[in-house]
């Protein structure tokens, strides 16, 4: 049994804990069962089941540090794993960046957990994976997905006196439906805590669709589109140009994020006015863990609004540097959306392209937060607010500064991969040359 | 936000986040448990024993067990201080069965006779459960027993009787260096694995092996504060297949190239590249940037690798070609049609393209792969012409052949093997012929060496590279350093304008430590080897952008 209640977990940190004679000692106690399947060919390919559950203990005698794991925790086990952090700790050298643990923290009420996930079976995952392939089968379709689900739980203690325990749930699924004339792809991505929200038919038929009308795509000129976003796409861009919100490397003068003449860009309109972007752990539609690794609370944090930088992640080390509170780097990014659909959008596009998906995306250059990629699974033409025709795939070269400078409309929004993204539509996006691949 | 493309993990530049990836994570140990032997191989046959005799009661037409002990050691520093020295030990077995013509997967840490037993019972469980909607049963290609053998990497050094002290040392001399020559900071680490796999099958297979890797890498970022602009350079050194001698830095291995740049091939000289890194990072501050257009690209085997990798490597996978990955990593352009008619052009007359398990000093030299197939030296692509794919037992019959290639391979005993990329090498050219040669021969050009900004597009036809440092080429002379280059291609007209290959003095190994494939993801090591080579009239656009 790799998931413990909070009872359970605290009589076993609290046992843990009292085996240290360190100065300090933290221990971090995890859990969880996760199941998945894969598919292929219209056939599953391949299925397993995997349980895990570990302790990670840190003990310190001043800035001298030792961390050790075990995956047991009989007393013995519990003596043996202590008594080796404190042995690594003795010989370790002095980390100057060293921070002490901290004391009991205030945490938000936690909703990351549904008790319909934790319930997976086999059954229910070999019958998601027929909701793709006898649909896709039907239509001449070849169905390619991934389902995998995972419930568990993570706890902390220090010798601080700080307690913390969350339990969650997740499940992810994409599927890929390729038609069995080789010149459609479509693709579909699902996430929740609560898989009753999860609707594996009509996943699988969004995709199905999109294989269908990306069917015999024709080749435009790469260049600058008016583009709408499906927020799948623009998600990945959005997280990378998250990743230079880090304080530290902003102010040593290696980010995006740092200034001309020193200094950072906090307190500067970097984008567009109309966007807002922040983190919330109690968001209904994306719940996440209400503290940090490291046992710091999370709470709703403003990051982007009206376009201006409202905050960067400190570590707790930078903070005291800075002489600033600290700001744990959040588990989920919300931006705003509006009220356009997206049928509303296309509507309102004279010329323009809609992209299911950016994929391979790699940094190009970080002084300018420039990526590269390429569109995938359903790239669509559009011309006086109708879908004219599928369009080959494009390479793009393109900033998500640029690409929120240049924003045009927002849209709803949706979940994906634990954060809320809203439809864009967006002015000038940069493709630089065309793709053969289906 | 919450993935991490581990492949940043690479970078260790402005970019790149300095944490490991979870999948190369055991648990944490003391150092000396690096040096426990572990359990004998006698020890490791009855265990073996247990599973495949409790597989066949339970009526298993096949069985394979991989009972692995993998033993890492990582050293991080920047600047002056030491980051994090990581000892992990993971230890368990896999066990992989054929009931009713589906494969069952099951792994356990508990080795005890009843924990083997309980593992194997569960992988014919779900063999079982998943052949009611299996549509293709498992077909193997035969392969012999080879009795009870094994297989070490040839090394001179093991890591493991290196203390950690003296790695340390280097690495913060290699910073000290780096910041005395103008860096203003340095990211430093060295990665160095070791794999004991024990594979036994019901083929009649025992086979012990010991595979050691090693990886030393940094990032050097210099800083104008004023114009508020970083550029980082990365090492030029290359993961190997080696023990601990690769970090001596010795003189016979070090080679001179274009740009005054230092090259290594089988032995790395850190200190020295991380001098010439800070000098080469502040250069780039000031570097003129490229005017876009058609240039005549000579790449170094250190940068050319990626290349492989990525346009040869992946596209003639076979699973990949048959679908098998086409919700992840996608499909390929090499389509099957194109190798049955036997003149599909991949490439130039002179590009010789193989692939190779065997070659030593890289990273995927093993004696035997993670079925127990004997590793051996293929053709992919022989005088430009497409000839074979890379497979393993249960899928070469699709390509009508009956000997799996032998390029099987998981991270862990605790993941299921499937088909991974066996290192992919482009022969050097037969004539003699230097990189100084190949310079005087170009009239507009560029040079590129290092790996950098790497994306291609799930069929693998368009591509776009970027490189660690690049030089113009003008009449035959090495030019200025450039900056901003990313060339853009597609895979046929890129390998089609392949135009000269440097001879084999110059050939060496790029590698890639963290290659990742699969659902869920998991990452091999692999090597490619090549001499600089020329390809022409290659399309060179300007990644400059104004904020």
């Amino acid at each position: 049994m790799a998931i413990y209640s909070k009872e359970e977990a605290k009589q076993i940190l609290e046992k843990a804990l009292s085996f240290s004679t360190a100065d300090t000692c933290e221990i971090n106690l995890n859990g969880s069962e996760s199941g998945n399947i894969r598919y292929a060919r219209n056939t599953v390919s391949t299925a397993g089941h995997r349980s895990n559950q570990n302790m990670t203990v840190q003990c310190s005698y001043g800035k001298k540090s030792g961390v050790a794991t075990i995956d047991e925790f009989d007393d013995a086990s519990l003596k043996k794993v202590v008594k080796r952090a404190e042995e690594l700790a003795k010989l370790s050298p002095e980390n100057p960046e060293f921070m002490e643990p901290l004391s009991q923290q205030e945490y938000l009420d936690s909703s990351t957990y549904s008790a319909s996930t934790s319930k997976i079976t086999p059954e229910f995952r070999a019958k998601v994976a027929a909701s793709s392939i006898e649909p896709a089968a039907a239509k001449d379709v070849t169905a390619a997905g991934f389902l995998n689900d995972s419930a568990g739980f993570a706890a902390m203690m220090n010798s601080k006196g700080l307690f913390a325990y969350n339990e969650s749930t997740s499940v992810n699924f994409t599927v890929t439906m390729r038609s069995n004339d080789g010149t459609g792809s479509g693709w579909v991505t699902r996430d929740f805590n609560d898989v009753d929200k999860f609707d594996a038919e009509e996943a699988s038929q969004i995709a199905i669709d999109k294989a269908l009308q990306s069917r015999n795509a024709k080749a435009i000129e790469p260049g600058k589109y008016t583009v709408i976003l499906e927020p799948a796409a623009s998600a990945q861009l959005l997280g990378n140009m998250f990743g230079s919100f880090n304080a530290r490397r902003a102010d040593e003068g290696r980010s995006f994020m740092s200034k001309e003449g020193g200094g950072t860009k906090l307190g500067e309109k970097i984008v567009d006015e109309r966007v807002n972007l922040w983190s919330d752990p109690q968001h209904p539609d994306v719940p996440s863990a209400p503290w940090a690794g490291d046992g710091q609370a999370r709470k709703k944090m403003s990051w982007l609004e009206g376009g201006v930088v409202k905050n960067l992640f400190y570590g707790r080390y930078w903070a005291k540097e800075k002489g600033v509170d600290p700001i744990p780097f959040p588990s989920n990014g919300i931006m705003d959306g509006g009220d356009a659909s997206l049928e509303d959008m296309i509507k309102d596009t004279k010329k323009g392209i809609l992209v299911t998906r950016l994929w391979y995306i790699r940094t190009v250059d970080p002084q300018t937060l420039l990526y590269t990629g390429l569109t995938r699974d359903g790239t669509f033409f559009i011309e006086n607010g109708k879908i004219k025709h599928p369009v080959k795939n494009f390479r793009f070269n393109e900033s998500p500064i640029i690409m929120l400078n240049n924003l045009e409309t927002l849209g709803r929004q949706v979940r994906i991969n634990g954060n809320l993204i809203p439809y864009m539509k967006v002015r000038d996006f940069t493709f630089t040359s065309l793709s053969d691949a289906v | 936000m919450k993935r991490r493309d581990f492949v940043q993990l690479a970078g260790l530049g402005a970019a790149g986040a300095m944490t490991v990836p979870s999948e190369l994570m055991g648990k944490n140990v003391p150092v000396e448990a690096l040096l426990d032997p572990g359990v004998d191989t006698a020890g490791k046959k009855v265990m073996a024993d247990t599973a495949l005799n409790t597989a066949k009661s339970l009526s298993a037409t096949y069985a394979d067990v991989r009972l692995g002990r993998y033993l890492n050691q990582y050293v991080f520093t920047r600047e002056d201080k030491v980051q994090n020295v990581v000892n992990t030990e993971s230890f368990g077995m896999g066990i992989r069965v054929i009931a009713n013509g589906t494969w069952g997967f099951a792994s356990t840490t508990d080795v005890s006779s009843d924990g083997i037993k309980k593992a194997t019972e569960q992988a014919v469980a779900i063999a079982k459960a998943n052949s009611k909607i299996q549509k293709e049963p498992v077909k193997l290609a035969p392969v012999k027993g080879y009795g009870e053998v094994s297989w070490k990497t040839p090394i001179k050094k093991d890591f493991k009787d290196v203390p950690v002290s003296e790695k340390v040392d280097l690495l913060l001399k290699a910073n000290a260096k780096a910041m005395e020559n103008g860096a203003n900071f340095v990211n430093s680490a060295l990665f160095m694995v070791n794999e004991q796999k024990y594979f036994a099958s019901t083929e009649g297979s025992y086979i012990d092996q010991d595979v050691h890797r090693i990886w030393p890498t940094f990032g050097v970022t210099a800083i104008d504060r004023e114009k508020g602009k970083f550029k980082s350079r990365q090492a030029l050194s290359a993961p190997m297949g080696m023990g601990y001698e690769y970090m001596d830095g010795s003189a016979s291995e070090k080679m001179s190239a274009p740009g005054d740049i230092k090259l290594y091939r089988n032995s790395y000289d850190m200190v020295e590249d991380a001098i010439m890194a800070a000098q080469q990072a502040k250069e780039m501050l000031s570097a003129k940037s490229v005017e876009p257009g058609k240039y005549d690209l000579v790449l170094e085997p250190n940068h050319l690798g990626l290349t492989i990798h990525e346009s040869v490597g992946h596209p003639l996978e076979l699973d990949r070609v048959l679908g098998y990955e086409a919700n992840y990593a996608g499909t390929s352009f090499a389509t099957l049609d194109k190798w049955k008619a036997g003149d599909f052009k991949y490439g130039s007359d002179i590009v010789n393209l193989v692939a190779d398990k065997t070659q030593a000093g890289s990273l995927g030299a093993v004696g035997y792969d993670d079925e127990g197939v004997a590793c051996k030296k293929w053709d992919l692509v022989r005088d430009g012409i497409l000839v074979n794919y890379q497979a393993i037992r249960d899928q070469v019959h699709m390509i009508d052949q009956n000997e799996s290639h032998g390029c099987c391979y998981s991270q862990s005993w605790n993941d299921v093997q499937f088909q991974r990329m066996p290192n992919v090498s482009l022969e050097p050219g037969t004539e003699k012929y230097s990189v100084s040669d190949m310079i005087k021969d170009v009239e507009k050009g560029i040079y590129i060496a290092g790996r950098g900004s790497y994306s291609i597009d799930q069929q693998r036809y368009n591509f776009q590279f970027g490189g660690t440092v690049f030089y113009e080429i003008k009449d035959g002379k090495i030019g200025p350093m450039l900056n901003d280059v990313a060339y853009q291609s597609n895979t046929q007209e890129f390998w089609n304008s392949c135009a000269k290959i440097c001879d084999k003095d110059d050939y060496r190994m790029f590698g890639s430590f963290f290659d990742g494939k699969g659902q869920p993801s998991q990452i091999s090591a692999v090597s490619h080897g090549s001499s600089t080579t020329r390809f022409d009239g290659v399309n060179v656009i300007n990644t400059g952008r104004t904020i």
